[in-house]
C-alpha cells in the first residue's frame, strides 16, 4: 500500500465546512443518485449530515455528498474527480450525490480549470481526501467497539470486524466520526483494487441537463437581481468616449447607463482585456437591454492602430524572417547539414485568428456592497477572478467570496476573467445585486483569440533517405507556437527550433490546447511529406525517428518520452490496421504530445458525391490511469471533431480593427453531418497516474485530416481554415 | 407593452412584455423557465429550440406577437419526470460534455422523432444541422436518436 501525507490543515478544513454545511449557495439543491436506478433502490434522504472533512459529508441513511473542486467546463471533473474521493473511501457510487464546492483556496488545491491539469494535479489530494474519510470512518467504529482499526475492514460504506459478525454502515457511524482527528497519513489502495476508478459512471448531472435544470451561470437568478449589458469599442484600437446616456437612460426596461472603467492595477496574465472601459446598461429584461444596445450612439475614439488581415499576414512574414526569437534550440550544425543534404523540403503552415465561442457567452453575478463582494457564475480561474476582484474594489479577499456554477464551454476563454470583474464593476455602481450577460456579437468580438499563426519548416534527407537537418521557424500574433524541446527535438542530429513573437493589439489567450493544435498540424503534416519524399511508410518514418530518441538521444532537454510517443503509434497502427489497403479509402495519420499526455490517431477518408468525407477515425491515447472509462473517449471524441472543425471551417479575419465574422452566420463552426460516422478511442493500459486528457485528443487531428486528405484529393493543405484553399476538400 | 396570454407546457401565462420581445427572453426573463438556452440571438445554433404546436422552432427571432395561441412546449415540458425517449436515450449514451447546447439538440431530436419515428442517417444530419455543438458530442447525439428512435 502506498502512504501518502495528507495536506489537511484544521483551521482550514472548519472554514469549508461552514461554507458547504450551510447548503450550497447557488441554491441550486437536488438529489439526484449518481447513478440512474428505480426508485426502490434508492437510499432515504438523510435528516442529518455530517461533515466528515472539506471534501466528505455523510447523511444518517448512508447517502454521501461528495464535494468537487474544480470548475466543470465539459471535461467531466465534475463526475470523474468525485468517483476518485468515492474509490478511497470506499462507497458505492449510487449512494453518492456530487456538488459543487465553493473556491476554497485555503482548503482545496488547484481550483481550476486549465492546461488539462485537473486530475494531474488532485490525484494524490482527492484519494487522501477519501483515505482519510475512510480511515476516521474506521476509527470511529474502532472505538465503538473498543478495537483497533487493523482488526476492521470497509467495503462499500459498511465497516466489518475481521473476527467477528458485527457491521455498522458509513451512516450509522458518521455522527461519531466527526471531530476525529484527521490523520496525517493514510494509506491508499493499490491501483489493482480500484472499483470505481477505470469504469465508466454517467454524468452526475446528466438529468438535470436533459430535463433543462437551471445550472449554468446564465441560469442564476436571485431575488432583486438586475440585469446588464456592455457594449465594448467596435475595433480593437478603439475606446469609447462618450455616447447618448440621457437618451438610452429614457428607453423602457431600462434603469440605468454608464461607463464603467474596469482597469486594474497590476494586472495578472489573467486580466487580459482590450477593452478594460465599456459602457454598462442595466434594467430588468434581456430584450430591453437587447434593443438599448441597439440605440446607442457613440463616440469612439481612435486610441491605436486598426489592423487587418493583410498587415497580419506581413507581419508574421517579417516575423519568421527576422522577428524576435523568444525561445530557441540548436543541436549540431544544421546549416552545414542542410547544404550537404541531397534532398531538402521547405514548407510553411498557417492558421488565422480563432475565436472560443464557448455555446454559453461571458456572464456572471455579482452583488458588491460596502464591504462585501459575492461572485457566482461561469469561470475557470476563480481564484484569479477573486485577487482582481480585490484589486478593482480594493477590497480584502476575505471579503469575497466566488462561487462556480457549470460552465457551457470553456476552451480557455474562461481563464480569462475580466467578465467577471466587470459584473463586480457595474454591482458596485449600482448598488445592487447584477447578472451581466454578453450578446453572441460581444462575445466574439471582444478578443482574447487564438493567435493567429505562421510557421516554416524544412528538413534535409542523406542519400540514404534518413533525416539529417530539420529546422522550425514560427510565429505567432503575439507568442510563437514552436515548443523547441518536443519531438522531433532529439531524433536529429541537426536541428533548430525558433519560436518568434509578432506585434498586434487583438487581445489573445489559452485555446485549447495552446500552440499544440497548431503545430501538431504544421509538424504532423511536414512529417508526412518528408516520410513520402523519403519513400518510407509514414508511421515507420516516425518509429525510426523515436528509436534514435529511445536509443541514442540528441540532447538532454527532449520534453517527451519516446517509448510511450512511439506506444500510441504502434496501438493506432494495429487497431487500424494500417497498411492494409481499401479500395477508395485514403489514409492519414498523425501522433502528438501534450499536456503530458500522447495521442496518434488514422483517419480515413472516401470521396462522397466528388467531396472527401471522413468516414473513420482510430485514436490511440496514453494518459495514465483513466478515471471515467466512457467519458474519457467522449473527451477524445469531441477533441477530434473540434480539430477538424477548426482547421477546415473556422477564422476570424479582421478589417480596420474589427472582426468580419460576428456570429455564426458568418463564423463556420462544424455541425452535425460534417463529422466523422465512427471514431474508435483505445487507452493505453498503464499504472501511471493520470495525465491530461481535455486537450491532447485535439492537435493530431489536424495533422491526420491534412495527411489523409492529401491521399484523397492529392492536394496538401497548407492553409487554415482548409476550406478556404479553393479545393473541392468540402466534407460532408 | 401588451399583454399576452400563452400556453406553454399545458399551463396559461398572462405576460406583459414588448410586443417584439421573442419568445426565448419571455420564456427565460418572464417565465424563469430557463431550460431554454440563448446561444447566438440569429437563428444560428439551435440552443433556443422549442416546439410551437409540436414543430421545432428557434425562439431566439420569434416574437411573442407572432405566437397567438399555439401551444410553446420547452425542455422542462418535454416530459413529465424526464423520461421522454429522446432524453432516455441521451442518458444512456451520456451525450453532454458541457451541456448547453443540450436542451436545443433534445428538442430539434424530438420533434424530428415526432415526424419520422424511423429517420435514415441522413435525415438525422438534415435535421440536427440546425444545431450547432461547440463540444462535439455529434457521434452520441445520432447514437442517441437511433436509440430513441426504438424507445
Ligand atoms: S439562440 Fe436561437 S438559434 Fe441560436
Ligand atoms: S455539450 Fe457543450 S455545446 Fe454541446
Amino acid at each position: 500500500m502506498t502512504k501518502v501525507k495528507t495536506q489537511y490543515n484544521r483551521r482550514s478544513f472548519m472554514k469549508v465546512s461552514a461554507a458547504a454545511g450551510g447548503g450550497m449557495l447557488i441554491g441550486f439543491s437536488w438529489f439526484i443518485g449518481c447513478t440512474p436506478v428505480s426508485k426502490a433502490e434508492v437510499l432515504e434522504i438523510p435528516k442529518e449530515w455530517f461533515d466528515i472533512n472539506g471534501y466528505i459529508k455523510i447523511g444518517d441513511t448512508g447517502m454521501v455528498t461528495i464535494y468537487s473542486p474544480n470548475p466543470e467546463i465539459g471535461q467531466n471533473v465534475k463526475t470523474s474527480m468525485p468517483m476518485i474521493v468515492a474509490e478511497e473511501l470506499d462507497v458505492d457510487w449510487k449512494n453518492v450525490v456530487v456538488e459543487q464546492a465553493p473556491l476554497n483556496t485555503g482548503f482545496y488545491q488547484n481550483q481550476f480549470a486549465g492546461g488539462s491539469l485537473s486530475i494531474r494535479l488532485s490525484w494524490d489530494a482527492l484519494r487522501a481526501a477519501g483515505a482519510a474519510g475512510r480511515r476516521m470512518l474506521l476509527e470511529a467504529a474502532a472505538k465503538e467497539w473498543g478495537l483497533n482499526v487493523s482488526d476492521l475492514t470497509a467495503n462499500l460504506g459498511i465497516i466489518k470486524e475481521n473476527n467477528g459478525e458485527r457491521t455498522v454502515t458509513y451512516g450509522d457511524i458518521a455522527s461519531k466520526a466527526v471531530g476525529i482527528k484527521i490523520p496525517e497519513e493514510v494509506e491508499l489502495k493499490e491501483i489493482s483494487d480500484f472499483k470505481i476508478i477505470g469504469t465508466s459512471k454517467k454524468n452526475v448531472d446528466g438529468k438535470k441537463i436533459v430535463t433543462g435544470h437551471p445550472l449554468f451561470g446564465l441560469d442564476f437568478d436571485r431575488e432583486g437581481m438586475l440585469l446588464a449589458m456592455v457594449e465594448h469599442a467596435p475595433a480593437f484600437g478603439m475606446k469609447v468616449k462618450s455616447f447618448n446616456e440621457e437618451e438610452i437612460k429614457r428607453m423602457v426596461g431600462v434603469k440605468d447607463a454608464f461607463i464603467v472603467d474596469t482597469t486594474i492595477n497590476e494586472p495578472a496574465w489573467s486580466d487580459v482585456n482590450a477593452f478594460p472601459q465599456l459602457i454598462a446598461i442595466v434594467g430588468d429584461a434581456t430584450w430591453s437591454l437587447m434593443q438599448a444596445k441597439k440605440a446607442l450612439k457613440v463616440d469612439w475614439e481612435v486610441v491605436g492602430e486598426l489592423e487587418n488581415s493583410e498587415l497580419h499576414l506581413q507581419r508574421l512574414e517579417k516575423a519568421i524572417e527576422n522577428g524576435e526569437v523568444e525561445e530557441s534550440r540548436k543541436d549540431g550544425d544544421p546549416d552545414a547539414a542542410f547544404k550537404k543534404a541531397a534532398k531538402v523540403i521547405e514548407r510553411t503552415y498557417s492558421s488565422p485568428f480563432l475565436a472560443h465561442n464557448t455555446m454559453e457567452p461571458m456572464n456572471f453575478f455579482a452583488n458588491v456592497t460596502e464591504n462585501s463582494a459575492e461572485l457566482i457564475g461561469p469561470t475557470q480561474t476563480p481564484e484569479a477572478l477573486e485577487t482582481s476582484v480585490s484589486k478593482l474594489l480594493n477590497m480584502p479577499i476575505e471579503n469575497i467570496t466566488v462561487n462556480m456554477t457549470r460552465i457551457g464551454g470553456g476552451f480557455g476563454r474562461r481563464l480569462y476573467v475580466h467578465f467577471g470583474v466587470e459584473a463586480a464593476a457595474i454591482s458596485k455602481k449600482i448598488g445592487a445585486p447584477v447578472k451581466l450577460m454578453y450578446t453572441r456579437e460581444d462575445d466574439m468580438t471582444q478578443g482574447t483569440y487564438r493567435p493567429a499563426y505562421r510557421s516554416k519548416y524544412k528538413a534535409g534527407l542523406d542519400e540514404n533517405n534518413n533525416l539529417i537537418a530539420f529546422s522550425v521557424k514560427g510565429a505567432g500574433l503575439p507568442e510563437g507556437p514552436v515548443f523547441p524541446n518536443r519531438f522531433p527535438a532529439g531524433t536529429v542530429e541537426h536541428y533548430v527550433a525558433e519560436k518568434i513573437k509578432g506585434k498586434t493589439n487583438v487581445s489573445t489567450g489559452a485555446w485549447r490546447a495552446p500552440r499544440s493544435h497548431f503545430t501538431a498540424g504544421a509538424e504532423q503534416s511536414f512529417l508526412d511529406e518528408v516520410a513520402e519524399l523519403a519513400g518510407k511508410d509514414p508511421i515507420d518514418f516516425r518509429l525510426e525517428l523515436f528509436d534514435r530518441a529511445i536509443n541514442n538521444p540528441v540532447g538532454d532537454k527532449n520534453d517527451y518520452e519516446a517509448e510511450r510517443y512511439a506506444g500510441v503509434l504502434k496501438l493506432v497502427k494495429e487497431k487500424s490496421d494500417w497498411g492494409a489497403t481499401k479500395p477508395g479509402v485514403h489514409r492519414g495519420v498523425a501522433a502528438y504530445f501534450c499536456h503530458a499526455s500522447y495521442v496518434a490517431e488514422v483517419f480515413d477518408i472516401v470521396i462522397e458525391d466528388g467531396d472527401p468525407k471522413v468516414k473513420k477515425v482510430w485514436c490511440a491515447v496514453d494518459c495514465g490511469i483513466v478515471v471515467n472509462h466512457d467519458a474519457a473517449i467522449n473527451m477524445v471524441q469531441g477533441g477530434v471533431i473540434d480539430g477538424i472543425g477548426h482547421a477546415m471551417y473556422s477564422q476570424l479575419t479582421f478589417t480596420n480593427g474589427t472582426t468580419n465574422e460576428k456570429n455564426f452566420d458568418r463564423y463556420k463552426l462544424i455541425r452535425n453531418s460534417q463529422v466523422p460516422e465512427e471514431i474508435e478511442v483505445f487507452f493505453v493500459k498503464n499504472e501511471t497516474a493520470p495525465t491530461g486528457l481535455g486537450e491532447p485528443g485535439l492537435p493530431p487531428a489536424v495533422g491526420a485530416l491534412a495527411n489523409a486528405l492529401y491521399k484523397a484529393t492529392g492536394k496538401r493543405h497548407y492553409h487554415q481554415p482548409f476550406i478556404s484553399e479553393k479545393t473541392t476538400a468540402i466534407l460532408g | 407593452m401588451s399583454i399576452f396570454n400563452l400556453k406553454v407546457n399545458g399551463k396559461e401565462h398572462q405576460v406583459e412584455v414588448d410586443p417584439t420581445t421573442p419568445i426565448l427572453w419571455v420564456l427565460r426573463d418572464n417565465l424563469k423557465l430557463v431550460g431554454t438556452k440563448y446561444g447566438c440571438g440569429l437563428s444560428q445554433c439551435g440552443s433556443c429550440t422549442i416546439h410551437l404546436s409540436g414543430i421545432a422552432v428557434q425562439s431566439c427571432l420569434l416574437p411573442i406577437s407572432s405566437v397567438g395561441n399555439q401551444e410553446i412546449t420547452t425542455i422542462e415540458g418535454l416530459s413529465e419526470n424526464g423520461d421522454h425517449p429522446v432524453q432516455k436515450a441521451w442518458l444512456e449514451h451520456d451525450v453532454p460534455q458541457c451541456g448547453y447546447c443540450q436542451a436545443g439538440q433534445i428538442m430539434t431530436a424530438a420533434a424530428l422523432l415526432n415526424n419520422n419515428p424511423n429517420p435514415t442517417d441522413e435525415e438525422i444530419e438534415n435535421a440536427m444541422n440546425l444545431n450547432i455543438c461547440r463540444c462535439g458530442t455529434y457521434l452520441r447525439i445520432k447514437q442517441a436518436i437511433k436509440t430513441a428512435s426504438t424507445l
